[in-house]
């Protein structure tokens, strides 16, 4: 997409009446800030940050056995997805390596997938390769999708959407309300209880306006969304995890259902089966440096030898830490916790040592 | 009244004598968002006229500052370590970066005008 002129989210005027700075982000015009990163990072820890993702790609897979089809491509359970529930889980390639990262919700008709803006296209094609006759996965990349995340944002929802009230941490419902029809799942990408709400495009603006008027919600762009979901230790895709890396590498065995460990019957699956039985050489892991100065993606790190030891692949300056954090793959005999490392940063070696993740606890409605 | 000229580079210049005080405009700071931290070079550092010599960093990216101006280093700014925000709320006053001996003052003519600058900035 990167050679085309980057296409508009349903609410870019509504981004540009409330002050947003717009960027390209995966062919998307989105807004990166409104009141500074800082600021919107901090709301959404204390009260409610309202983003917009509709970049991100919404779809449907339905017909008989769709949870049993998509199985053959995923790592997760999603046959023993209960209607209303909704799971993590990964799309797997050929060797192993992770296509993208998804959320499946399973609204009883059909199954409703979360896409990665930078893959959704990718990820269709992929999936539908491998779907049995009579399944159907259908896109919406047309619908909006705002997120809602924060300590407030159940409190503030429950007076516009009642029916949200009754949900828990990674339950998905359908309703009608503030006129329009809406997919809502109780989850996020910011490490804070919140909901993500997904809608037809033009009654986006109504919703965001709506969300909006309660004092206790402000604007946050994709800068904030980045800095939040770092500190809750949660991997990008395209930074984090690739088709390079198999999710015991990424520290990801979460998303391998209890049933998909005893079969390993996805694609990929005899690749991730063996680095999980004979480990991987590399590991994900979380990183705090000394001083102030981020250490950014693509910085290389040595070990306390000198020997090359891995590299960064994502890593900001921590607002509610106050301090730089990162994610990186060292070699596995570095991965413990307190293992001490050095990253070259603009031609001095800077101390990093490993910690546990997520840097800052993660605050879901369970 | 002490002159102010500015670079391309979205640095401001001001001249006291021979020694230039550099720091980055208000609209190099708006452009960049918060500013988590600043690298600045030391005293008796010996700078050529566009070298990158110190660096801002803010959530987002790490930016380079160049020296305007050949010279020696001869301040830093200490406060900008403790407090890298002033560069988001004094950007043109209280957070200027480093001062700089010149190695030929009447260079600094050379450097844009405010209304010059003004004009750079609104073309981009």
């Amino acid at each position: 997409m990167a050679d085309h002129e980057p296409q508009t989210v349903p609410l870019d005027a509504w981004h540009r009446a409330h002050g947003a700075r717009m960027v390209d982000f995966a062919g998307y015009l989105m807004p990166v800030q409104y009141d500074g990163i800082i600021t919107e990072h901090l709301h959404c820890r204390s009260s409610a940050a309202l983003f917009d993702v509709s970049h991100m790609g919404q779809a449907t897979l339905a017909g008989p056995a769709a949870a049993a089809a998509l199985e053959r491509v995923v790592t997760g359970d999603i046959a023993g997805l209960k209607p209303g529930r909704q799971r993590y889980t990964l799309l797997m390639n050929e060797a192993g390596g992770i296509v993208d990262d998804l959320m499946v919700a399973n609204l009883g008709h059909h199954l409703l997938l979360v896409l990665n803006a930078g893959r959704k296209y990718a990820d269709v094609a992929h999936i539908t390769t491998h779907l049995p006759a009579g399944v159907t996965l259908t896109p919406a990349f047309d619908r909006a999708l705002l997120a809602l995340q924060g300590p407030q944002a159940a409190a503030v929802l429950a007076e516009l959407i009642p029916a949200t009230t009754a949900m828990r941490f990674m339950d998905a419902i359908e309703t009608t309300a503030l006129g329009t029809d809406l997919t809502i799942t109780r989850s996020g990408y910011t490490g804070e209880d919140g909901f993500e709400i997904g809608m037809p495009a033009a009654h986006a603006a109504d919703v965001a306006t709506a969300l909006l008027a309660d004092p206790r919600v402000k604007p946050a762009g994709l800068g904030a969304r980045d800095s939040l979901r770092l500190e809750a230790g949660l991997p990008l895709y395209g930074n984090d995890i690739d088709e390079s890396r198999t999710p015991i590498a990424a520290n990801l065995g979460f998303a391998i259902g209890k049933r998909r460990k005893m079969t390993w019957d996805f694609l990929g699956g005899a690749a991730v089966r063996a680095a999980h039985d004979n480990g991987a050489a590399e590991r994900l892991v979380g990183l705090r440096a000394e001083g102030r100065a981020p250490v950014r993606a693509g910085a290389t790190l040595h070990d306390a030898a000198g020997a090359a030891a891995g590299q960064i692949t994502s890593g900001t300056f921590a607002p509610s830490l106050d301090a730089p954090i990162a994610l990186g793959y060292v070699r596995a005999d570095l991965a413990t916790d307190g293992t001490a490392l050095t990253a070259t940063l603009r031609g001095r070696a800077i101390a990093l040592h490993v910690t546990p993740l997520p840097f800052v606890p993660h605050r879901y409605a369970r | 009244m002490t002159e102010i000229r500015f670079t391309k580079d979205h640095e401001w210049v001001s001249l006291d004598g021979d020694i230039a005080t550099i720091g980055i405009t208000d609209h190099a700071q708006s452009a960049l968002g918060d500013v988590v931290f600043v690298e600045l070079p030391e005293p008796g550092r010996t700078v050529a006229e566009a070298e990158a010599c110190a660096v801002v960093e803010s959530v987002k990216a790490a930016s380079d500052v160049y020296a305007p101006l050949a010279g020696t280093v001869t301040e830093h700014n200490a406060a900008l370590a403790d407090e890298p925000g002033l560069v988001n709320k004094e950007p043109e006053a209280g957070a200027w970066f480093f001062k700089l001996r010149l190695a030929d003052p009447a260079a600094f003519e050379a450097l844009l005008t405010a209304d010059a600058y003004q004009a750079f900035v609104q073309s981009l």
